[in-house]
């Protein structure tokens, strides 16, 4: 078996894990909002929350890394180095190590999201760097770049930028400026979601391509148009983070006016809604193909809020409440995980498990999962509008009396969530097992979109 | 001249640098002030980031949502009421049992967050063109 042909699986594989490890800190961390005590003395929610939050993190940073990957070796066979990506997977190995321990030992230290001891930043830091060096290595010599690799190309390198501006803070010159330390932090937020949405969208992009068999859209100047939109909002939307924090008038005003430029992307989903049921009708039984619509429609919910929370009279309300928490795992659930289970479908399949057609647990699950991340979604954003309404009010309650009556969503909160945990464990456990069962047989790969053709009749 | 996807690609990624250095010069031009130490409050932003107090807590609304807003603890209440809460911990939060050296510095990390402003929304006023200014 060829060795780079597998790389890209490997990295799938070891996302996937990742998630339902993570997934499962998520839960035991969502029931401390219910029972204080829930295990207070022992891990606690210090430690849990980025235990979740990291782990599923690297879901999709591991998992953007073996979608491109994979994609590489479909669209230029062989060019990948086995050496390089292998050296890159070993880093990443010692990386969630260090980091798991870190945090099982509470030994902090980094920012919020990252956590863990600063060291363990740099075997990621090096592992990226390989990553991007495999990738250059790959298209240099291709002639003209469809526009999904300008999206990985642009995702690789603004991650390498923005994940080593996150650690600016160990120079005091940086920390002892509170008000630009706290900018910097939210504009690393902002350009490291924006950075693996790129690699992510480009993936589905080329997953689409392949599956409607129209290589031109790839090339086409809207798909240009709507790239540039994205990288640009990429580099300057950040500012939407921090309308409340007393840093330049510039900034929050840069950030407000590029966010509004979203409105274009909304708008092209409503005028282009027709076609989207047409491609809808026409690959729905192809079961890949659900999760990439799936993440359309959270493209959308999810679109629509962040364009209302980046008005700034209106952000007073949602800022620092749960609603922002809906968004961000309305958007890593809903859009990101979407479009990775959609590439591991795709890309994890051989000819001894295709995927085409879903069985009637593969589809149950689905729709359970899509109902859960509603409920989930629904649940944490009624919690912020309240949240939001009392840090509004002229009277307000104490913090922990309004949590107390947040109760009843935050028991929502965690049913659905549980209800994510089953879903992705069975989709995960499906995917995993059959990989496993495959790779054990080793029976000889084929390209990946052979059997496709019988979707798109 | 024709724009190619390079050349724009060139053009945006200059402005962002530009816009970023912006932002890293920032500290430079600061003016001392004698509220806080701001030395002392970059080593408490470090025991902020030991003790993962981020994963509970907020600055203007930036972190965890278990715990309130503490970007103004330090003029709300008294040291002696912060000690006491840290260390002996309350409903979902574990006691704390930090040295005197590094709760001196966290001490000094909430003075220089309560002096950069205020994060109480009710103070904001809607601006006509939807951007909000603290009053």
């Amino acid at each position: 078996m060829n060795g780079t042909s597998q790389i890209g699986k490997l990295f799938l594989t070891l996302a996937l894990t990742l998630l339902l490890v993570g997934l499962t800190f998520g839960v035991l961390a969502s029931f401390v909002y219910i029972n204080p005590n829930f295990l207070k003395d022992t891990l606690g929610f210090v430690a849990l929350r980025p235990l979740h939050v990291s782990l599923v993190t690297f879901w999709i940073i591991i998992g953007a890394n073996g979608g491109v990957m994979s994609a590489l070796q479909i669209l230029y066979p062989n060019k990948l180095s086995n050496k390089l990506a292998t050296t890159q997977l070993l880093l990443w190995l010692i990386a969630i190590v260090g980091v798991m321990s870190s945090y099982f030992h509470k030994d902090f230290g980094g920012r919020e999201y990252w956590e863990f001891n600063p060291i363990w930043a740099l075997p990621i830091a090096l592992a990226w760097v390989l990553y991007l060096v495999n990738f250059f290595r790959v298209i240099k010599t291709a002639e003209k770049w469809p526009v999904y690799v300008w999206m990985w190309m642009s995702g690789g390198l603004f991650f390498m930028f923005t994940f080593l501006e996150n650690y600016l803070w160990v120079f005091p010159y940086f920390r002892e400026h509170f008000v630009t330390d706290m900018t910097i932090q939210w504009k690393v937020n902002g350009s490291l979601v924006g950075s693996w949405n790129q690699l992510l969208y480009g993936t589905a992009f080329f997953i689409m391509d392949k599956i409607s068999g129209d290589n031109k859209v790839g090339y086409s100047k809207l798909a240009f148009g709507m790239y540039f939109l994205g990288l640009f909002n990429l580099m300057f939307n950040w500012g939407h983070h921090i309308y409340t924090l007393p840093t330049e008038s510039y900034i929050r005003y840069i950030g407000y006016g590029v966010s509004m430029t979203e409105w274009i992307f909304f708008a092209r989903i409503l005028f282009s809604w027709k076609q989207s049921v047409s491609d809808i009708k026409k690959h729905y039984h192809y079961f890949p193909y659900r999760f990439i619509m799936a993440s359309d429609f959270w493209v959308f919910a999810n679109m629509g809020q962040a364009i209302i929370m980046s008005i700034p009279a209106l952000n007073l309300y949602t800022h620092g409440t749960h609603v922002t928490v809906a968004h961000a795992m309305g958007t890593t659930i809903g859009i990101n995980t979407m479009i990775l289970l959609a590439a591991c479908f795709v890309f994890l399949k051989s000819d001894c498990i295709t995927y085409n057609k879903p069985t009637r647990l593969l589809n149950t699950t689905f729709w359970l999962m899509q109902g859960g991340l509603l409920l989930f979604w629904l649940a944490l954003n009624i919690a912020g509008i309240k949240k939001g309404i009392w840090q509004n009010s002229a009277h307000q309650i104490e913090y922990h009396q309004l949590m107390k009556q947040l109760i009843p969503y935050f028991t929502l909160f965690s049913i659905a969530g549980i209800i994510l945990l089953i879903t992705l464990f069975i989709t995960g456990g499906v995917l995993l097992y059959h990989f496993i069962r495959c790779t054990n047989q080793s029976i000889k790969n084929q390209p990946v979109f052979t059997a496709q053709k019988s979707t798109t009749i | 001249m024709r724009i190619t996807p390079t050349y724009l690609f060139v053009l945006l990624c200059f402005g962002f640098l530009v816009y970023s250095f912006t932002i890293y010069i920032k500290p430079s031009q600061q003016i001392k002030t004698q509220q806080f130490d701001a030395s002392i409050a970059a080593e408490g932003k470090l025991i902020w980031q030991k003790y993962n107090c981020q994963s509970c807590h907020q600055l203007y609304g930036l972190g965890g949502y278990l715990g309130p807003d503490l970007t103004n603890v330090y003029s709300r209440k008294n040291e002696t009421i912060i000690k006491g809460i840290i260390g002996s911990g309350v409903r979902s939060m574990p006691a704390f049992q930090i040295p005197d050296d590094e709760f001196t510095k966290l001490l000094e990390f909430l003075k220089q967050a309560d002096a950069s402003g205020n994060a109480d929304y009710r103070n904001y006023n809607v601006l006509p063109n939807g951007m909000i200014e603290m009053q």
